[in-house]
This record gives structure tokens, C-alpha cells and sequence, in this order.
């Protein structure tokens, strides 16, 4: 499905895409700054994250963001992640320019209350305990990304690192973090859905056109050393079942291989007649589940394979058979129907995702990030390309053991 | 000068025309009714096939989510990898899912290959052998995840209230555990699937813009399989034995940082009339971000990532539920602040103000929800399999647009109060 779009620069810099489609009464605005979990110091981790919240706590001249948005019958939330911020408002297309009105005002300034900072600490601490305290296996993606990187800022969650960090943030940091990262120099706007171009691009030249450029941020972020040798990391805790991680390095969401190791995550964990599903799981019955999945960053990422053990089944017959299934992909070519069954996976996947308005914007702001809005639109071609030679020789790079970090994870009970 | 400090100019969404796009209704020479739903711009398509086999016709529990998982395991012509295998080379996804009162499998495919697919569907719902390994392979996949999920507070709490709501016996309140894994038989599993599947009522929804020959390419696939009629058949209804005591705290894990909380009470279904007034309200106290319970346990006091209210969409009986997760040091204040909430809504009208706030967003995610074909027919799927038709849809609208306050209040008092209320925590 080829998407319509178009791309325009506002007086101050800021991108801006129009994306029209008149058969839905909607529109979103989607605003993504160029800041992420790794954009943070060492030592006052999942600020971005902590940040985000704020930006809901009233800017500048507007005290409450719900209110009005709620009476123009608008929604709206937002995500943070390693690498990027991403907020969203969807309403009546009619309403649009209430839209405007807010995520400008946000943009141009925030109110700065030492009470909603105060409120969002805690807010982010029950967050930060419900999904990784109070459940079982909940520490291991902290404990992951520490034993595979050592430099790069990736060693850390979009949480943060720990409660403590979250619980010292002060509004001094709120306001540089600020002023530092959300400005039109370093975001990228957004407009979709029941809208007309021209209307759409006054609009967004009237309400943010002139907010002040601000310094465009260059990222200098310490480059991940060549992982040299295999890492292990053993854990023991109160968990019910043994479960088995392992993280491969492999490259950026920019990268030329990136459509390739896309693909081999399909091949190993994608579905009920994946590689290590039909093996591990059905045959030799070693894992109750597992998967295979990446998360596209931005730097050079991590593919990971992550399983429950069977119980009675030891970690190391269990180690052996993931990296026997890693192994043919590494010997053995795929052969043409099994690639064909993943890049028709892939297809649909894409079309599916692009049936939301929602989706549709923010991967526009997205591709615009990754360096042109227009790869939205070549992106299958690219899959469609790879050969099962590239995925044999990419295999051969990635699951080198080397370049391995294995997380054995206990049950003590 | 821009002005950066008032609204500018919205169009309330109460005077959006909204509508439900009607269906097109087929009945097939075996009597299945078919619902198509023909609309949407992206060439992807969703079919539902219903059966009535939820767990309300069990006489053995989880017999019901078993069969139904089962169905994508084994025909006698293919075996559970070459199913799988087959709708992932079309890049489609197949899936099942058992409620209480209906099981359904679930079709999610591109336009282009919908034709290669169907004749798969069919063998399944009519075509299933259930082979005992994949049974034992369910089973023990199952119990390990059950064994997971009982560490966790939210599900310990989830399955409880819905206990104490219903009783051990009802359908809803039903829940699993390790033994009802381990006697699952294959005998039993192939029983309820004669009964329910081959002999019971289906029914079909299709959306997306669909191909031209639809009603052929139905008629085709799914006309001459062995299926029961139309005719829905009797629900078993179970009487509600509502647990008499209604505070609880439980310990499961003491290390807990968190408390999972629920505060609930009995609802009578859709078919009530005080059913769409209660969305209104409880959309108030916490159906959305900017609703009281999230305004002031969340955005004030900062106890709790989030806190919901809902009625429990169930047919033959709903419950309202308040759900959240607090830090355990704040789980009784959370509580005394939920019931306070309440009491305001039953000694305080709404405000104009607020009330006109609370209809403009329900009706703005209304137009929002209905936005395209996938979600016209999950909502038609809804009133169809609760009895019920668009009447009750432009009802809905009606009740959001034209309640009062006053009448906002007669409801608080009448269904807001704490006695009447279970209250759960699991820490």
C-alpha cells in the first residue's frame, strides 16, 4: 500500500508531513522529538521517560491539557523508548486545531510545577514496580542489557536504572532537559487523516511556525567496543521455572543488514511453524514457550531468543539445542518457500500496522527520523530483496558465539 | 498576536452525526448465518467464525478453552506445523479464543489470499482430530504458564473477584488450576467439539472490502459442512452464589511491593436500563485518564500508575470493576480514597461543566472506535451475540447526549455505595 504524503519545512525549521486520507472522520497529530533513553546521563537514568510525564502536567499558557482536549472529543498518550519520544492526539478532524493549540504550547514551553514533578516521581515509581518488581522475571531485562553492553547507553532501561535515580530528579533537570532536547530543531510534526494539505500546513505554520528554532542537539554517544568473547551471567531467584535468555549484537535500524536479521528473527520466532516454536516446543519438548525478537533501535541493537524451560529439563541440553538451530541457519541455505513464508508474513505485517491512522502517523515521524519519511514506502522492497545467501552470511556474523551474551535464569525452588 | 491562552473554536462532538453502517445478512444452505460487513480502504479482511461452545456448556472445567486451542492442532489431513506453516506462508493470522458463553476462531488475512484460506477454516471447524500428544503438550505448556501467572498479584486478584462476583460454580467465576490441566482427556475434548461445534449454532462475520464473489466463495467453503443450524441453543444458566463475606486481603508473595487491588460489585447485563446510564457514570469515576479516580489517586496523590473502573463486558451478567495496582504502603488509602470518589458522585450533581466534557470525548472515541470495517463488525459482532440490535447502539448515543445530572446522581446513590461492594487486595 503506497502512502501519500508530503514534507514541508516550517520558517523555523521544524519538519512537517501531511499525511491526507479522507475516508476517515479523523485526524491525528503526532509530534516525536529526537530524544531518548540514551540521550541520559549515567547516574539520573529514565528522565526521558520521567520527562514525558511531565509534558501532561500544563505548559506555558494552558494549565490543563485534559480538559480541552477531552471537549474537542480528542484522545492522546505518548511512549518513550531508547531512542526516541513520541506523543499523540487523535480527535475529529473538525477539531484539529485544538490539537495544534496544545502540542504547540507544550513545545514553546512548560509550566515547570514542582508539584506535578512531584506527583510524577511517584507515579513513575509505581510504574517502574508494577512491570519489573512485582512480577516474577521482571529484573532480567535490566540485568541483559548490563551483559550486553558495557559503554553504550543502551546498557540501561527507558525506566531507569533504579528507583533511586527516578526518586532524585529535580526541576532544575526538568527545565535543562527541556530546553535542551524539545525544541523545533529537534522534533518532528506530524499531521494525518481528514485534513486538507493546505490547511493542514497554515495551521501548523500558525501555531508553531514561530516557535523559537532552539539548538539542534548532536548526539555523541560512546560506541559499543566489539563484544570479543562469550558472556554468561547466572542467575538465582524466586521464580517457578528456569528460563534461558540469550542477546545477539547485531546492527542499527539504518543498517543495510537490518531487513536480513529482521527476517532471521522471523525464521527462528515468529509463529507456530517458526524454527525454535516447532523444535524446542513441539518436538523435543525442552521449552514451554520461546521467542525470537529485536527491537530496531536506532544504534546497533540486540536480537534475543528468551524460553521457559520444561521443568526437568537441564539449562545446558536446552542452551544446546537453540544454538543447534542457530547452527543450520548458519550451514544450511533456507530454502526458497520458508523465506517466501517470512517476507509474506512481513508484508502483511506492514499492511496491517498501516490500517491505524495512529500507526501511520507516528511511523512517518519515524522514517523521518530514521533520515527520509519516504523509506515508508520502500520498505517491503527492501525485504523483498534479501537472498537466502545474505541470511546464511549474516547468521554466519551475528550468532557467532562470540559475540553471545547468555543469561541463565534459576528457579531456586 | 497569536492567543496561546483560550480554546480555539471546537466543534462539540455531540452534534457528529454517528452511525453504525449496516450489514448485509446471508443465510447458507446449512442454515450458518453469515454477517458481511463490506467496507474499508486497506485490501486486508477479517473473518469471525462464533460457535456457541464458551465454557457456560462445560461439564468439566477448561474443556471448553482446550477444544477450542485444540482446533488449530491436527486435521486428518494435515498435522499442527503444516497448519501453521499454511496460514503463515499467506502471511495470515489464525487465532482462537473461548469466552464464556462463545469460542471463535479468528481470521486476519490479505484480500489476495483469502480465497487459498477459507478451505483450511473449514477443515478445521469440521475436520479436527485432537492427537493426544498435542494434547499433553497443551496441557503441560499450560500448567507452567499457570504456575508463572500465579506469582503475580494483578491475576491472583483478577481471578478472585470474579469468584466472589459469581461463585465457584458459575461459568464466570470459574477459574484454573493445575489438576483441571491434568485430567484433560481427549475423550472429552472430542465430545464437546461433536457437541458444540459439529452439532452447535455458528455464525460468521466477514469485514473489508471484500471480493465480489463473497457470497459464492462462502456458500462454497462453508454451506455444505456438517454444522448445526441457526438455531441458538439454550444457555445453561447457572445460578450467582455471590460470596457472603465481602472484604478480603491475601498475602501471596511477601516481598510484594505492590498491593493488586479490585473494589467490584454485581451489575445486572446490557439488557437493564440503567446498563448505558452506568457507562456514563462510571466513565466519570474512571473510565479515562482525565476521570476522577485517575485525577485524584494517580495525577494528585501519585499512589498508582493507573486506575480503572468498568462494567465487565459479560452477557448474562456484569459486575462494575475498579482495578488498580498501589504501592503497598498506600493500598488503604487508595481504597478510602476510591469510596470517597463514590460518595461525592452520590452527594454532589455533576457540573454542567464536566458532564458536557464527558460527553464531547465519548462521542469524539465513538466516532474514533467505529473507524473502520474491522471495528464496525466487532461492534455489530457485540449487539448480535448479546441479543440486541443498532437500536440499542443509537440508544447508547442518545443516553450519552441527553442525561442529566440529577439523573447521574439517582445512580450514584443507587449503585455506589461501599456496602454493596466487594473489596480485594492481593499482596
Amino acid at each position: 500500500m503506497h502512502i501519500d504524503f508530503k514534507k514541508f519545512t516550517l520558517s523555523n525549521g521544524l519538519r512537517f508531513i501531511v499525511h491526507e486520507d479522507h475516508s476517515t472522520p479523523m485526524a491525528v497529530l503526532n509530534v516525536l522529538y529526537d530524544v531518548g533513553a540514551r540521550d541520559e546521563d549515567p547516574g539520573r537514568t529514565g528522565f526521558a521517560h520521567l520527562f514525558e510525564h511531565l509534558m501532561f502536567g500544563g505548559s506555558v499558557n494552558i494549565k490543563d491539557f485534559e480538559e480541552p482536549l477531552l471537549m474537542a472529543g480528542g484522545e492522546n498518550n505518548a511512549f518513550t523508548t531508547n531512542d526516541l519520544t513520541n506523543y499523540y492526539i487523535q480527535l475529529p478532524a473538525e477539531n484539529i486545531e485544538t490539537a495544534c493549540w496544545l502540542e504547540s504550547d507544550r513545545m514553546l514551553s512548560l509550566a515547570f510545577s514542582e508539584k506535578s514533578l512531584d506527583v510524577q516521581r511517584k507515579v513513575v515509581c509505581e510504574e517502574f514496580k508494577e512491570h519489573y518488581i512485582n512480577r516474577p522475571y521482571g529484573d532480567v531485562a535490566f540485568k541483559l542489557r548490563e551483559l550486553a553492553y558495557k559503554k553504550h547507553p543502551y546498557r540501561w532501561m527507558t525506566i531507569g536504572q533504579e528507583l533511586a535515580q527516578i526518586e532524585n530528579a529535580k526541576l532544575s533537570d526538568v527545565k535543562a532537559f527541556f530546553h535542551k532536547h524539545y525544541c523545533p530543531a529537534n522534533a518532528i510534526l506530524v499531521m494525518a487523516g481528514n485534513i486538507q494539505t493546505d490547511r493542514a500546513l497554515a495551521l501548523a505554520e500558525k501555531w508553531f511556525g514561530s516557535i523559537p528554532a532552539g539548538e539542534k542537539y548532536i548526539r555523541q554517544l560512546p560506541v559499543e567496543p566489539l563484544q570479543d568473547a562469550a558472556r554468561v551471567l547466572e542467575i538465582k531467584a524466586d521464580v517457578p521455572l528456569d528460563a534461558l535468555y540469550k542477546a545477539f549484537h547485531v546492527g542499527s535500524r539504518t543498517d543495510k543488514s537490518y531487513y536480513a536479521m529482521d527476517l532471521i528473527g522471523e525464521l527462528l520466532g515468529g509463529g507456530g511453524s517458526s524454527r525454535l516454536f516447532q523444535s524446542l516446543v513441539k518436538e523435543k519438548k525442552l521449552f514451554s514457550n520461546i521467542e525470537c525478537y529485536h527491537f530496531g533501535s536506532s544504534d546497533p541493537g540486540l536480537l534475543l531468543i528468551e524460553g521457559k524451560l520444561i521443568r526437568g529439563e537441564s539449562m545446558k541440553t536446552a542452551d544446546a539445542a537453540i544454538m543447534e538451530i542457530l547452527d543450520k541457519l548458519m550451514t544450511t541455505t533456507v530454502e526458497e518457500k520458508e523465506l517466501m513464508k517470512v517476507k509474506n508474513k512481513t508484508e502483511s505485517a506492514i499492511l496491517f500496522e498501516d490500517m491505524s491512522l495512529m500507526n501511520r502517523a507516528s511511523n512517518l515521524a519515524m522514517y523521518e527520523l530514521m533520515g527520509d519519511v519516504g523509506y515508508m514506502n520502500t520498505e517491503l522492497d527492501k525485504y523483498l530483496e534479501v537472498s537466502s545467501g545474505e541470511i546464511r552470511d549474516l547468521s554466519n556474523i551475528i550468532f557467532d558465539e562470540k559475540n553471545c551474551s547468555s543469561l541463565f535464569y534459576y528457579s531456586n525452588n | 498576536m497569536l492567543n496561546r491562552k483560550s480554546v480555539p473554536d471546537i466543534t462539540d462532538a455531540v452534534k457528529f452525526q454517528l452511525s453504525l453502517p449496516p450489514y448485509q445478512k446471508i443465510s447458507l444452505q446449512n442454515g450458518v448465518e453469515v454477517f458481511l460487513m463490506d467496507m474499508g480502504t486497506v485490501d486486508t479482511l477479517m473473518m469471525n467464525v462464533v460457535f456457541y461452545a464458551g465454557n457456560c456448556f462445560e461439564e468439566q472445567n477448561l474443556i471448553a478453552p482446550a477444544t477450542n486451542f485444540m482446533l488449530k492442532n491436527g486435521t486428518r489431513s494435515k498435522n499442527a506445523y503444516e497448519i501453521n506453516e499454511y496460514f503463515e506462508y499467506y502471511g495470515s493470522y489464525l487465532n482462537r479464543s473461548a469466552g464464556h458463553e462463545t469460542a471463535e476462531l479468528t481470521l486476519h488475512c490479505m484480500k489476495k489470499n483469502f480465497n487459498e484460506l477459507l478451505p483450511l477454516v473449514a477443515e478445521l471447524i469440521t475436520d479436527s482430530v485432537f492427537p493426544e500428544e498435542e494434547l499433553q503438550i497443551y496441557k503441560k505448556n499450560m500448567q507452567q504458564r499457570l504456575q508463572v501467572n500465579l506469582r503475580k498479584n494483578d491475576f491472583i486478584a483478577g481471578r478472585l473477584i470474579e469468584r466472589y462476583l459469581f461463585g465457584a460454580n458459575h461459568p464466570y467465576g470459574r477459574y484454573s488450576s493445575m489438576e483441571d490441566y491434568e485430567v484433560l482427556q481427549i475423550a472429552g475434548l472430542r465430545d464437546f467439539y461433536n457437541k458444540y461445534y459439529l452439532g452447535g449454532r455458528c455464525l460468521i462475520f466477514i469485514a473489508g472490502p471484500l471480493p465480489a464473489d463473497i457470497e459464492t466463495l462462502v456458500e462454497s467453503n462453508f454451506g455444505s459442512l456438517p454444522l448445526g443450524g441457526s438455531e441458538k441453543p439454550p444457555l445453561p444458566l447457572t445460578a450467582l452464589e455471590p460470596e457472603k463475606e465481602k472484604k478480603f486481603r491475601i498475602t501471596n508473595d511477601s516481598e510484594s511491593v505492590q498491593g493488586a487491588i479490585r473494589i467490584a460489585r454485581n451489575f445486572p447485563n446490557r439488557h437493564h436500563p440503567d446498563f448505558q446510564k452506568m457507562q456514563v457514570l462510571n466513565n466519570i469515576l474512571g473510565g479515562y485518564f482525565g476521570s476522577r479516580l485517575m485525577a485524584n489517586i494517580r495525577e494528585d496523590k501519585g499512589y498508582t500508575y493507573g486506575i480503572h473502573s468498568y462494567l465487565m463486558n459479560l452477557t448474562q451478567e456484569s459486575a462494575l470493576m475498579i482495578s488498580t495496582e498501589a504501592g503497598k504502603e498506600v493500598t488503604e488509602e487508595t481504597i478510602k480514597e476510591t469510596y470517597l470518589e463514590m460518595k461525592r458522585l452520590c452527594d454532589e450533581p455533576v457540573t454542567e461543566k464536566e458532564l458536557k466534557t464527558t460527553r464531547n470525548f465519548l462521542i469524539g472515541t465513538l466516532l474514533g472506535d467505529l473507524d473502520g470495517p474491522f471495528q464496525v463488525a466487532g461492534r455489530w459482532k457485540s449487539l448480535i451475540l448479546n441479543g440486541l440490535t443498532d437500536e440499542y447502539f443509537y440508544n447508547g448515543i442518545e443516553t450519552i447526549k441527553k442525561i442529566k445530572p440529577a439523573e447521574l446522581q439517582e445512580l450514584a446513590n443507587k449503585y455506589l455505595n461501599p456496602s454493596d461492594f466487594y473489596e480485594l487486595v492481593v499482596f
